[in-house]
């Protein structure tokens, strides 16, 4: 399993978010270093969620926005090695929805927001087929674990064993 | 003519590694087809089994955004640079 560095710190930050904008959804991009064996969250830099018609279970960035960080990534000698979001109510797994508008190699890291208050954190990569994504590891643990690869309704669970 | 693709990190592994592709194209449509004629496994990742370019890939020709221009029959010139953009959009 692959691991991304998210210090605790970075962590609080994305929790802090989420709850920020609970009921609706959170987004931004994770600043970062990659390297062939490890991978380091160093800063985050927070987006606007352009999604006003149903921000409470969708979000979108603009290729602007994209832009922007890239830029910030730059700037501070990082580059944007994946993407954030909450999901209100919801536990931290990728939907069907996000697959479908994912890359591989990227970061996506979900924080469960639940009455308010954030609670799981998984990050996930899309695989190089894009039919599934599969689990990182989070270093240190930040509560992690997904609750359930069950508990989304609208995610399935494949015959090869990831989630599709 | 010869035109500069700029490849997003996300993408190089598909395209062995290279931050930028070189190839002769007309438009921005015949671009994208050289470049994942050439390198095929790259091509899921940019058009839908249908065809069509995904719904988050953005295209942009020296800074503008196609969909301001004339889309993929935005014509190229020599020397131009074709940018692909993500826009990150995902939710429950």
């Amino acid at each position: 399993m692959e691991t991304i560095d998210v210090s605790e710190n970075i962590a609080s930050q994305i929790r802090a978010h989420g709850a920020e904008t609970y009921p609706h959804e959170c987004c931004g991009a994770l600043l970062g270093l990659d390297a062939e064996n490890s991978r380091e969250v160093r800063a985050l830099h927070k987006l606007v969620n352009r999604r006003d018609d149903s921000p409470r279970n969708r979000f979108s960035v603009t290729s602007d926005d994209v832009r922007d960080a890239d830029r910030a990534a730059q700037k501070s000698g990082l580059e944007v090695i994946g993407w954030y979001h909450s999901h209100p109510d919801h536990p931290a797994l990728p939907s069907e929805f996000d697959r479908e508008h994912a890359w591989p190699w990227y970061s996506y890291i979900i924080v469960s927001v639940m009455d308010g208050k954030p609670g799981t954190m998984a990050s996930w990569r899309l695989t190089d087929d894009r039919l599934r994504f599969t689990p990182e590891k989070i270093s240190p643990e930040v509560s992690a674990e997904p609750e359930s690869r069950e508990a989304s309704s609208n995610f399935n669970a494949t015959s090869s064993g990831g989630l599709k | 003519m010869p035109v500069n693709v700029m490849i997003p990190t996300p993408l190089r592994p598909f395209v062995g590694k290279k931050s930028a592709i070189e190839l002769k194209a007309a438009t921005v449509g015949e671009a994208l087809r050289v470049l994942t004629t050439e390198f095929a496994d790259l091509r899921k990742h940019l058009y839908t089994d249908e065809g069509k370019i995904r719904s988050f890939v953005n295209v942009y020709v020296n800074d503008e955004d196609i969909r301001y221009l004339e889309k993929e029959n935005t014509p190229l010139k020599d020397g131009d640079t074709v940018s692909i953009v993500p826009s990150i959009a995902g939710g429950r």
